[in-house]
């Protein structure tokens, strides 16, 4: 064994000599490799990033939202189901909610309108002609606490909301296009009827009997339809999904592009490599022990790499936003939101990440290797 | 003592470039010899040696080493007799540009994996024992062909053969240094090795210190002088 690990050292130590005296030909390589890494390395970082910060926002979202729907679409829910609905057990809470979308030309994009309900801990409803808004607002119309947002009402009139606060940015991701306003406010905006809410909010007391009274919602109201927490958590994971994989199709081609280029430099050696190939099969080296030198030095170019690389990623990811990929894998069309995800590192991702660009990069240029070093050991002489 | 039985090789049979190298060859060649092959270019003296110091097989024919048959064997027994017993140097000598001379003396022991400490001492010894210690550090693209050549010998001893094979060895070497280089086989051979030398230098063929002189013509040994 411990000849073994000394027979590795000394082509490790080779490998690395044979490195650094061709730099010309492996800086190339290392930096389209290191390239690869870190755009596939950031997409999934990023992407793995955004449904861990989905999720987190989203664990403070309704367990039960119950919307009533008229030949397959949503309609606007009467306050009488509220009656209907009762005293279901284990429900510790039950209101109405007012939502709803508004498209603003002037920056040709959707806010989505928002009274906070009562229960709500997090923010106090804000007072009557005033609002709260989302980052992505405020950024995109300029706007700071004291200004105000002049809207065309659902009946044509102009309507004038003073900014009362800014939304946390630490909720971005999902809070970016909000704007919270009054009841009063959201009905008279939007011509909303008095005895409607958009949709039934219920708290349940045991996570475990979330399904149980969903059902019993069915049976009780025929005509509406309970969103489980846990459903638009897997949507948004498909959603992620969904672009991550869309984004690697794109990718597959630079991969591609990658082993080939591999392959043509592995099966390009120079008259100094393949003379340096004989030289050491005439001095009583194997094709084995070649073939190992090789294999090294394939794995400290990758494993550099794939260091460079991945760590570029991360810098990129967590530190610069993923500013090339923000627009594909957030998927706002214009309040994009500006998130600092929280650094983490999975070592599942990771290795299936290795899999991706070392595998690639060893078939790409094994064969070419082998053929050099089969070469006949007094080709030197000849 | 390596015996020869009507060994012959050919490139690239039964195409229209079809070359017989050698042709026939038998040969006994006794232990601690200084022994020449001459002959013109092209006359098969490189093909014989890199027959005879394993580094490819005859066509047809067989070699022995000490009476085992060493011709037919596997590529990797033959590589690792190759290790063992022999040691080559080489016409323009086949260093390893961009190493130093002491990692070029070594390179020959790293498939056996000493230990580190005891390879570099024995390297450093061989080099002290041609009197190239202090260069021990340099390039060798930075030596000069007569540094050159003894790191090329350092390098063919370092894994302690007993028989030792030079191509050419002059063919770069003014006639002060291929005079040395003679004097330095011939020390080698005092010290037990059998030394077995390919030239076409008559400095080398008709020095006193050389023991037997073969001459190769068109693939064929066709004198065989004991001097």
């Amino acid at each position: 064994m411990r000849e073994w690990l000394r027979r590795q050292r000394y082509l490790i130590d080779y490998s690395l000599s044979a490195l650094a005296r061709r730099p010309g030909k492996h800086v190339g390589l290392l930096v389209v490799y290191t390239l690869i890494v870190f755009l596939l390395a950031s997409v999934m970082l990023f992407t793995h990033a955004l449904r861990r910060e989905a999720a987190l926002v989203l664990a403070d979202s309704p367990q039960i939202i119950l919307q009533r729907q008229v030949a397959g679409r949503h309609d606007l829910m009467p306050l009488e189901y509220l009656e209907r609905i009762g005293r279901l057990r284990g429900v510790s809470a039950l209101y109405g909610r007012l939502w709803g979308y508004f498209y603003d030309p002037a920056v040709r994009a959707n806010y989505t309108l928002m009274v906070p309900p009562e229960s709500s801990t997090g923010h106090r409803a804000p007072d009557p002609g005033e609002i709260t808004i989302g980052s992505g607002i405020a950024r995109t119309r300029g706007l700071a606490v004291g200004d105000y947002l002049s809207l065309r009402s659902a009946r044509g009139e102009p309507f004038s909301f003073r900014v009362a606060s800014l939304l946390p940015t630490t909720t971005e991701l999902v809070s970016t296009d909000l704007m919270l306003l009054s009841a009063a406010d959201f009905r008279r905006f939007f011509a909303y009827p008095e005895d409607r809410v958009t949709d039934i909010v219920l708290e349940v007391r045991n996570p475990r009997e979330v399904r149980t009274v969903a059902e019993k919602l069915i049976l009780a109201l025929p005509d509406t339809r309970p969103i489980l927490r846990e459903e638009i958590l897997r949507t948004y994971d498909a959603v992620f999904g969904w672009r991550q994989g869309l984004v690697f199709v794109l990718l597959a081609g630079a991969v591609l592009a990658f082993v080939i280029f591999a392959w043509d430099r592995a099966s390009g050696l120079s008259g100094e490599e393949r003379r340096e190939i004989g030289i050491l099969k005439s001095i009583g080296w194997e094709t084995g022990d070649v073939l190992r030198m090789k294999f090294w030095e394939g794995t400290i170019l990758s494993l550099t790499a794939f260091s460079l690389g991945y760590l570029l990623a991360y810098a990129h990811v967590f530190y610069g936003s993923a500013a090339l990929f923000e627009p594909v894998l957030k998927g706002w069309a214009v309040l994009y939101p500006e998130i600092r995800p929280i650094p983490f590192v999975d070592g599942l991702q990771v290795a299936t990440l290795l899999a991706f660009t070392v595998f690639p990069y060893t078939v790409a240029t094994i064969i070419p290797i082998w053929r050099a070093a089969v070469m006949d050991p007094d080709a030197v002489m000849r | 003592m390596i015996t020869l039985r009507d060994v012959s090789k050919v490139f690239n049979q039964g195409r229209g470039n079809e070359l017989w190298a050698v042709r026939g060859v038998t040969l006994d060649l006794d232990p601690n010899q200084m022994t020449v092959l001459r002959g013109p270019s092209g006359s098969g003296k490189t093909t014989l040696l890199s027959m005879i110091g394993a580094l490819s097989r005859p066509t047809s024919g067989r070699i022995l080493l000490d009476g085992e048959l060493l011709s037919n064997l596997p590529e990797r027994f033959m590589t690792q007799v190759r290790r063992r017993t022999f040691g080559f140097v080489f016409q323009g000598f086949n260093l390893i540009r961009g190493l130093s001379v002491l990692e070029n003396v070594m390179l020959p022991a790293y498939p056996l994996a000493p230990v580190h400490g005891d390879l570099r001492r024995r390297a450093l010894a061989l080099l002290a024992q041609f009197g190239i210690e202090r260069k021990a550090g340099e390039r060798v693209e930075w030596l000069s062909g007569g540094e050159a050549q003894r790191t090329a010998i350092c390098r063919a001893l370092i894994n302690e053969p007993r028989i030792l094979i030079a191509d050419e060895p002059t063919a770069n070497l003014d006639s002060r240094l291929s005079r040395e280089l003679v004097g330095l086989l011939d020390e080698l051979r005092a010290l037990g090795k059998t030394v077995l030398v390919s030239s076409h230098d008559p400095l080398v063929f008709e020095s006193d210190r050389v023991h037997r002189v073969l001459e190769m013509r068109d693939g064929r040994l066709a004198e065989d002088s004991r001097c």
